[in-house]
């Protein structure tokens, strides 16, 4: 009895090991099945390249090349702030602080990770937009900045994390050799330390894009949803997640729209899929 | 010019203090804006009356449903599904794609969770919009996360203890259930409280799943809408006009309170644990 028990018990078990590859297609086949039948209509380069977003006029216009420059332009903006500052903050922490300020950082930055998107949004909207509408001089604070600064915050936690480890994995017989060729403490970190955790920083650096591609709420409360194409960085967008978060509401469940938000979805899908598995492939090739 | 090493440390160190101060600040801003704001208006007839009377109660109970019903679904399924990484699974292909497949789900943004749970659970499975569908949807974005960190966990537990029971002749289920799990617990544990948190604060994923602008009255059953704190806070602050700030700061304070109530929490329970280890 006891047997069949046990071997019932690991026969859950490997199936719900199995589950993870199960939700991965059938997420894909979902998105897919809605996409498809929007791609078969519309065309797959008139959606991409596409310069005209008027899901509700007629005739309707899906082109997300808006989206996309305004997805890009958000990432890119909270890349160059976040990226510096996420890899010098890892770098301090791990090797230059002092033990018990070492903890508190460390404390602080998961503080940071668990803020729900939504007060970020929030505080943005009511307190950092109308400072940028004051200081850059423009007719609205809900520009591609705000969000990208937003953006950059929430980024930080996932560089500092994941680069912290990949530096504190250096192996110490590395510093030791260079602190014993007379390097100062400063050039062996610089030179020696951060050169052999790259492969991990680069790694953080992509989940990282990867959060923000997909970051939503605080986008989509920031970045004054205007699905345009921007002139300036200091212009409204409107990501591809934004878009999706703040139509699907109002659609027809079937109709076009409804179809075309579910390939933006698709396109996010595979985006996303793509960074991360070049993220894992860094990851696994540090392990090794 | 060539600049003094020492110098450029001393120099260099300075500059990477003060860029930590900087990704620093932005959070204590944060929460000092959202407590002195809040705080005037976080009072016990705030949190316990319904809506029409400028309350918030139906919002946290239906966050509180939620998230309870979607750690039940995931819980399981996700440690089960860690001890088959960790404990059964051979280095092959099927190893290695499982492992590619949950590094991928983590990837997901939430909105395409939401898109899906609304394809599948919604329309598809015909639940509807609900409390069900928002916790499924819920759990399918939180298993990742509870799979790495018992995974973890079950990692962290010494190859040793595994060799004295199976030396001992028990089957290797057995060593799992009676000597890993149970050392692994506290990681286990401490990992989920954090995702407990963490779902708290999600807003996408049951934008169209489960969150409805405004409920009447409390959940019957699994299958009504619900009003969510995240939610609530989103579509009040964006879609509303005039509502008052102190309802709004206060739903952020609450909400805040909540997830950091928890994640603290976990946060000390991994530091008791660490110190209280057997090995």
């Amino acid at each position: 009895m006891r047997k069949i028990i046990d071997s019932l018990t690991e026969k859950i078990i490997f199936i719900c090991g199995m589950l993870s590859i199960v939700f991965v297609i059938l997420i894909f086949s979902f998105l897919f099945k809605e996409g498809f039948s929007f791609f078969k209509h519309f065309g797959c380069i008139k959606f991409v390249f596409g310069t005209l977003w008027y899901p509700t006029s007629e005739p309707a216009q899906f082109g997300i090349l808006p989206l996309i420059i305004g997805s890009f332009l958000v990432t890119l903006g909270a890349c160059i702030v976040a990226i510096p500052i996420g890899i010098m903050t890892a770098l301090y922490i791990s090797e230059i602080a002092p033990k018990y300020l070492r903890d508190i950082l460390k404390f602080l930055v998961e503080l940071i990770a668990t803020i729900p998107s939504v007060v970020i949004g929030f505080v943005g909207m009511i307190f950092f937009v109308p400072v940028v509408k004051l200081v850059f001089k423009v007719p609205t604070g809900l520009t591609a900045f705000s969000g990208a600064i937003m953006l950059a915050f929430m980024a930080i936690p996932t560089i500092v994390t994941i680069s912290e480890d990949a530096i504190h994995s250096v192996p110490c017989h590395y510093r030791e050799g260079a602190l014993a060729l007379g390097a100062t403490k400063w050039q062996t970190i610089r030179r020696v330390v951060l050169k052999a955790a790259m492969p991990g920083i680069i790694a953080a650096v992509m989940l990282a894009i990867g959060r923000v591609v997909g970051e939503t709420m605080a986008v989509m409360m920031i970045t004054g949803n205007a699905a345009s194409i921007p002139h300036s960085v200091f212009s409204p967008v409107r990501t591809m997640t934004a878009t999706i978060a703040a139509e699907m509401g109002e659609t027809v469940r079937g109709s076009m729209h409804y179809q075309a938000l579910f390939a933006i979805g698709l396109v996010l899908f595979v985006i996303t899929f793509i960074i991360n598995f070049i993220a894992d492939l860094l990851l696994e090739t540090k392990r090794k | 010019m060539k600049i003094n090493p020492k110098l450029s440390q001393q120099l260099s160190y300075c500059i990477l203090f003060l860029v930590t101060i900087c990704a620093i600040t932005p959070v204590v801003f944060i929460f000092f804006l959202i407590i002195k704001n809040g705080v005037p208006n976080l009072t016990i007839k705030f949190l316990t009356s319904m809506t029409k009377d400028g309350g918030i109660f139906p919002a946290i109970i239906g966050t509180f449903t939620i998230v309870v019903c979607s750690i039940i679904i995931v819980f399981p399924v996700g440690v089960f599904a860690a001890i088959y990484l960790n404990e059964y699974a051979k280095r092959n292909l099927l190893t290695r794609l499982i492992k590619l497949a949950i590094v991928n789900l983590a990837g997901i943004p939430s909105v395409v969770y939401g898109l899906f749970g609304l394809s599948i659970f919604v329309m598809f499975c015909k639940l509807g919009v609900s409390i069900i569908s928002g916790a499924l949807t819920l759990s399918i974005m939180e298993l990742p996360v509870i799979i790495t960190t018992a995974r973890n966990a079950l990692n962290n537990v010494p190859y040793s203890f595994r060799e004295a029971s199976l030396a001992l002749g028990m089957s290797r289920w057995q060593t799992v259930k009676y000597i890993v799990l149970p050392n692994a617990m506290p990681g286990i544990l401490t990992g989920t409280i954090l995702s407990i948190a963490r779902i708290s604060g999600e807003t996408a994923p049951i934008l169209f799943t489960a969150a409805a602008f405004y409920v009447p009255h409390l959940p019957h059953s699994i299958f009504d809408q619900v009003m969510t704190l995240p939610y609530h806070l989103y579509i009040t602050s964006t879609q509303v006009p005039c509502v008052s700030k102190t309802i709004l700061f206060g739903t952020a304070l609450t909400l805040l309170i909540i997830v950091l109530t928890i994640s603290l929490f976990a946060i000390i329970a991994r530091l008791y644990f660490r110190r209280h280890r057997k090995w």
